[in-house]
């Protein structure tokens, strides 16, 4: 039975933790009095069933029991006597949606604390809002348990001592919580999706962590485009989770993917959203993005994508965002259309800027590979593989340096 | 007559649930769709999350078009989440296939229909 009711505490936690870190001032507190209020409903609702608003009864439990340990905590004494008066025992009552939404965004906001390290924001939303467990984490990150309990500990104390504005956000600051937040929950997908280190490719826990808080996003904004358009972009991305790998481990190209392993259900629902933020008009980078995965999305094989429109995407994306990387995913997209020649012309002024870049480099050696130059081919390979490639990446690079050289035997 | 089985609960709440625990729900649908394709024509949908949808508002106005927003707006209780609906002899029996597809997660209402059109007609 109890797995049943985790599902739904584990759907609550984001808000219930939000709204009771407004009450007590404090993330510990909250999270305390939520464990002590899902406690509670273990046994009160498998006795009289789930109450027909989860959360209202959460957050009224949860309320009562963090006013019950701080009125027996010396420690935080301090904490009560500030607040004292608020502190009223409380009856389950629907929460304020206004108040709610701007609660969960204060909350996932800390997270993003701007003395931390990035992959730090990281962690900690993911410990604090979605309530994973450190050992999870840890297994996200591909570190040792210890270390990131030590992390995590630390980036707690960096936020206490970090006061972010309890008052309601103006809508500029509001924006601006919304775009920062918003920008972590994509990075948190891409280190999912993009390992920067070990053995996998993919770690699938990020990814759905990062899909749960967008939808979270898209559920208390739901007039804004850009979250509409970031949560469509990961459900196009996330779609292409099984034909990404191949059994032996190896990464597969999007060229090369099977492409009847994509989920159709991700790709449906994210054209639903995509369509929701095309109709609010939003053109941020997120709809621009989402865009081109969805005209992969669409297309039965790399021959029938529509090139034209994917680099046409691109360059709308790389006026918003003048980046050598953009540019070079633009350039891919040319070469499709004008011919390998041309992309690599295209490429030699990118070529300080990304030297360092991998992708580049792999690009660069297929590109060389169409025009046979393999002699070269190989040398942009061999650079990939200085520039700490991970696990599955190695294999596929060594396949292509092996094939070149075979060419090059031929001749 | 014909009723509708429709199915409410909190979207993200199945998505949350373990793996074993999603595969007991669905095997329930399973076996509600196969005992119901062997009686005839039934209709069933599951809807996507609400924040999906877009609002049709009435006009605020005589003469004015429809205000389209893009609600639902934060509600954290039940939603829609999808339905059935067939032809059964009575309710008791509509009952029993409402059953099938009964889970914590869900609240089921089996409600008559006055009027079908389309692929299960009342008429």
């Amino acid at each position: 039975m109890s797995d049943w009711l985790e599902a739904t505490f584990t759907q609550q936690r984001p808000r219930a933790i939000a709204a009771l870190t407004r009450v007590f001032r404090d993330i510990d507190t909250a999270e305390d009095a939520f464990a002590d209020a899902c406690l509670k409903a273990l046994t009160v609702w498998k006795q009289d069933g789930a109450p027909r608003d989860p959360l209202a009864w959460l957050l009224a439990t949860a309320r009562n029991a963090g006013i019950d340990s701080l009125r027996k905590s010396q420690r935080r004494a301090a904490i009560l006597s500030r607040h004292n008066e608020e502190f009223q025992p409380m009856l389950a009552e629907t929460p304020d949606p206004d108040e709610m939404r701007d609660d969960v965004l204060r909350l996932l906001f800390i997270c993003c604390h701007p003395e931390l390290d990035r992959r730090d924001q990281i962690a900690l939303a993911l410990r604090i809002v979605a309530g994973l467990s450190v050992e999870e984490i840890a297994s996200g990150f591909l570190v040792k348990l210890k270390a990131m309990e030590q992390r995590i500990t630390r980036a707690k104390k960096k936020i206490a001592s970090h006061t972010v504005a309890f008052e309601t956000p103006n809508p500029e600051e509001r924006g601006a919580r919304l775009g920062e937040v918003s920008l972590m929950i994509y990075l948190m997908f891409n280190e999912g999706w993009s390992t920067s280190a070990g053995p996998s490719q993919i770690n699938l826990t990020l990814c759905e962590e990062a899909i749960r808080l967008a939808r979270l996003l898209v559920a208390l904004f739901p007039a804004m485009g850009e979250q509409a358009a970031l949560l469509a972009l990961l459900l196009l991305q996330h779609a292409r989770r099984d034909a990404r790998i191949d059994r032996q481990g190896k990464l597969v190209a999007l060229d090369d993917q099977d492409r009847t392993l994509w989920n159709r259900t991700d790709i449906a629902e994210a054209t639903a959203f995509l369509q929701k933020a095309q109709r609010i008009n939003h053109r941020g980078a997120y709809v621009i993005q989402a865009a081109i995965a969805a005209a992969h999305a669409r297309a039965p094989s790399p021959e029938d994508t529509d090139w034209a429109l994917i680099e046409s995407h691109y360059a709308a994306l790389h006026a918003l965002q003048p980046t050598p990387v953009v540019r070079l995913n633009q350039i891919a997209a040319q070469a499709r259309l004008h011919g390998p020649q041309f992309a690599l012309e295209a490429m030699e002024s990118l070529s300080e800027d990304l030297s360092n870049y991998r992708w580049f480099h792999a690009m660069r050696g297929a590109l060389l590979q169409d025009v046979g130059d393999h002699r070269a081919a190989i040398a942009a390979f061999e650079a990939v593989m200085t520039l700490a490639p991970t696990g599955p990446e190695c294999v596929a690079i060594k396949d292509k340096i092996s094939s070149s050289k075979k060419e090059l035997g031929h001749l | 007559m014909i009723y509708a089985i429709t199915i409410y609960g909190e979207a993200g709440v199945f998505e949350a649930l373990p793996k074993d625990r999603q595969d007991e729900v669905m095997s329930g649908h399973g076996a509600l769709q196969t005992a119901l394709k062997e009686r005839g024509e039934f209709v069933s949908m599951k809807l996507m999350p609400p924040t999906s949808a877009v609002m049709v508002e009435p006009a605020t106005s005589e003469g004015k078009p429809p205000l389209i927003t893009d609600g639902p707006f934060a509600d954290t209780k039940e939603n829609f989440l999808g339905f059935y609906a067939a032809d059964f002899n009575d309710l008791d029996e509509a009952l029993t296939y409402a059953k099938l597809i009964s889970s914590p997660i869900a609240r089921l209402e089996v409600r008559p229909v006055a009027w079908a059109g389309g692929a299960i007609s009342s008429e």
